[in-house]
């Protein structure tokens, strides 16, 4: 049993085979906990080169159908296809192709900005780490406080650092959890040219929010849900504030 | 490499610890107050009961070890770092073998401070073979803080988690107590009983090897939901 | 099988009323006389309570790799029957102690060990009822890392009491003995089953009135999408 765990630790974690992917295709996803249904029946596509939106009120279910792209989550029914393949056959490769912007933005506050990149520069094997640290930290304009400790930074510095962080490996697909709470005009501007100027080069980026104004800035697309069920997809994007807002106020307000 | 992740996974842990050392401070204080406590209780007219030491010493392990447990999964917790972990690419069991490193070498500083400690108020003879109560406490500390880094891993996104883990915990490291008291206890004696020492150490050998394994092969289905 | 657990308690329970005259009529042991009879009780119990243990723990491993929900819920009926026949043990034995030894507990390898056993499926359901979501899983490591303790609770407990006298607690069996104690432990394992097949049965029951209640929650939706 002891050879066979360092066996399969071994094979997961040889130079992973690049795997990649130009869409993802959620089929008939579901996810409940007991009684409750997380996310019904969910199908969708995501090509590359597309920022998909995922506009819900709260407890709609964006942050549960992220947490399944990201393979954090197992769905109850159903798959995700990451090209052709499902994250089951793909393996941990996947995970190196894959980033999250999550809410709690995974930084470590006791380590100073430089070294939170190091840390997951060096967690995901990737070369050239001093370089791609010092990039990263130009990014998101903290070279000159890349050596304090994260805890002493403004919510918008440590977004923008955990951007960065989240960016690192250059993933293809870019999974962000209401990116825009907490950030100043200026910042959410400067966050949507970079998302944009990444789905320009090719990478698949959806992008989950409530917040309608901001949305319709960035979205190429949408995708409504509510009570974790997709209402509505559509590719247009002026109106969107008229024509969903019923949607999404109605569903908060119940 | 495997090596490689858990390597960096300690260093960051170490990194994090020093500067803020607030689980060596906090657990190697609380530690102390255990022993204290257990004296009071169970002194009697200045001398303490048979085989108290060895007891004493073994509890303060198990308290400390579980406070130190919860505190360091806490904190990943908080951030949500652990996601962060298990998104990178890295094998998880390697993650595992990591944090594991990490809570042995903070256990290691906290029995730094407790056996001393012990020897000084039970006038226990820890000098008398001090290797065979090096490898004790080595492989006691493996086998509690294996099963324990498992355990508080997947207890990280259970409800009543801080009530949960000494419960699921204590009851699956019984024989590490036991073979860690009775161990001890041989060794603390006028005549320090070896024999009776190595069965206890090759007996805990033997628990670490099971249930590290054991560990390493359930990590993975564990960490994701 | 699950459909004749009714059956199976029934069988078991007609087995249970004849018993007593079967141990009745067993002969005395010669040491400790009438008291020895709760051994046709208190033995088969432990036995059923191991079985239960090892079935859970199994049924836990396969749930844990494979996610197959029948597994979980043979688990959660076997990880229920532990401590139900494990409590019978415990009362038991102390019984029986108490008459046999002139002690309630004694820390003998066995006794300790099913103590620790119980112990350890008591915060299986503990950890399966407070555990919130996901907890299935977090059972199943308890379950499995429980059954990969016995055999060193076993070891350590048995070395530490060979140091101290210990008396024997099972004689072995002569002829006229086996006869009652073969039928006690045929109801016991009539019983278990039975009542494993009905708690499985009641899991399942309660998994179909889940997945009633969300298909009831989608047709609501439709019912709502169609007013719109």
């Amino acid at each position: 049993m002891l050879a066979r765990a360092a066996e399969s630790a071994s094979a997961t974690w040889a130079r992973p085979v690049t795997f990649d992917f130009d869409r993802v295709d959620v089929c008939d996803l579901s996810r409940h906990y007991g009684r409750r249904r997380a996310l019904s029946r969910i199908t969708l596509t995501c090509p590359a080169g597309e920022i998909l939106g995922l506009l819900g009120p709260n407890g709609a279910g964006k942050s549960t159908l992220l947490a399944i792209l990201a393979t954090l989550l197992a769905p109850s029914s159903g798959e995700v296809r990451y090209g052709t393949r499902t994250a089951a056959e793909a393996g941990p490769a996947l995970r190196a192709r894959l980033g999250l912007l999550a809410h709690d933005l995974h930084l470590y506050p006791e380590l100073t900005a430089r070294e939170n990149l190091r840390f997951f520069a060096r967690l995901h094997g990737l070369p050239g780490v001093d370089a791609r640290v010092g990039a990263g930290l130009e990014n998101a304009a903290l070279t000159d406080r890349a050596d304090e400790a994260v805890s002493g930074f403004s919510r918008g510095m440590r977004q923008r650092l955990a951007l960065e962080r989240a960016l690192l490996h250059e993933p293809r697909l870019l999974l962000l959890d209401e990116p825009f709470t907490g950030l100043d005009d200026q910042s959410a501007l400067a966050l949507v040219a970079r998302l944009r100027g990444l789905s320009a080069r090719g990478a698949i980026v959806v992008v989950a929010t409530h917040d309608l104004d901001v949305a319709e800035g960035v979205l190429d697309r949408v995708a409504v849900l509510r009570d974790g069920r997709l209402i509505a997809v559509d590719d247009a994007r002026e109106g969107l504030r008229k024509r969903y807002r019923t949607q999404v106020a109605a569903a908060s307000r119940t | 490499m495997f090596l490689r992740v858990a390597w960096l996974i300690v260093q960051k842990d170490l990194t994090v610890e020093v500067r803020s050392r607030e689980l060596i401070y906090t657990t190697a204080f609380f530690a102390v107050s255990c022993v204290l406590v257990f004296a009071f209780a169970l002194v009697r007219e200045g001398r303490p009961l048979e085989d108290a030491a060895a007891g004493i010493l073994w509890i303060a392990i198990a308290f400390a070890g579980t406070l130190a447990l919860g505190r360091t999964f806490e904190r990943e917790r908080h951030t949500e770092t652990l996601r962060a972990l298990l998104l990178a690419p890295a094998s998880r069991p390697a993650i595992y073998v990591g944090k594991l490193a990490g809570i042995l070498l903070l256990m290691a500083a906290v029995e730094a401070v407790l056996v001393p400690l012990v020897a000084l108020f039970f006038d226990a003879p820890v000098l008398a073979r001090p290797m065979y109560l090096l490898a004790l406490l080595v492989s006691g500390t493996v086998g509690f803080a294996a099963v324990g880094t498992l355990f508080a891993a997947m207890l990280v996104r259970a409800r009543s988690r801080d009530v949960l883990l000494p419960v699921l915990l204590y009851p699956i490291t019984i024989p590490v107590i036991i073979a860690g008291v009775r161990g001890t206890a041989a060794l603390f004696q006028p005549e320090p009983d070896v024999e009776m020492a190595r069965m206890w150490i090759a007996i805990l050998g033997f628990f670490d090897v099971v249930f590290v394994t054991l560990s390493l092969w359930t990590f993975e289905p564990l960490m994701t939901e | 099988m699950s459909r004749y657990y009714g059956a199976l308690i029934v069988v078991a329970m007609g087995m249970f009323a004849v018993a007593p005259v079967l141990v009745a009529n067993a002969p005395y042991e010669s040491t400790m006389g009438l008291v020895q009879k709760i051994f046709y009780y208190h033995v088969p119990s432990a036995m059923m309570m191991f079985l239960a243990a090892f079935v859970c723990g199994i049924a836990s491993a396969v749930y844990l790799f494979r996610k197959t929900p029948a597994a979980d819920r043979l688990a959660a009926a076997a990880g229920e029957l532990t401590v139900v026949f494990g409590m019978i043990v415990l009362v038991t034995g102390p019984l029986w102690a108490r008459k046999a030894w002139g002690v309630w507990w004694q820390w003998d390898a066995r006794l300790t060990s099913s103590l620790l056993l119980w112990m350890i499926f008591v915060a299986y359901l503990l950890v399966r009822k407070y555990g919130g979501p996901g907890s299935e899983k977090l059972g199943a490591a308890m379950a499995i890392f429980g059954m990969a303790n016995v055999p060193f609770v076993y070891v350590s407990v048995n070395i530490w009491r060979t140091l101290h006298p210990r008396t024997s607690v099972v004689p072995d069996l002569p002829a006229p003995m086996m006869g009652p104690f073969l039928f006690s432990a045929v109801a016991f394992l009539l019983l278990f089953v039975g009542l494993l097949s009905a708690r499985m049965a009641l899991e399942r029951a309660r998994a179909t009135v889940e997945q009633v209640y969300r298909e009831a929650d989608e047709g609501d939706e439709w019912e709502r999408r169609g007013e719109e």
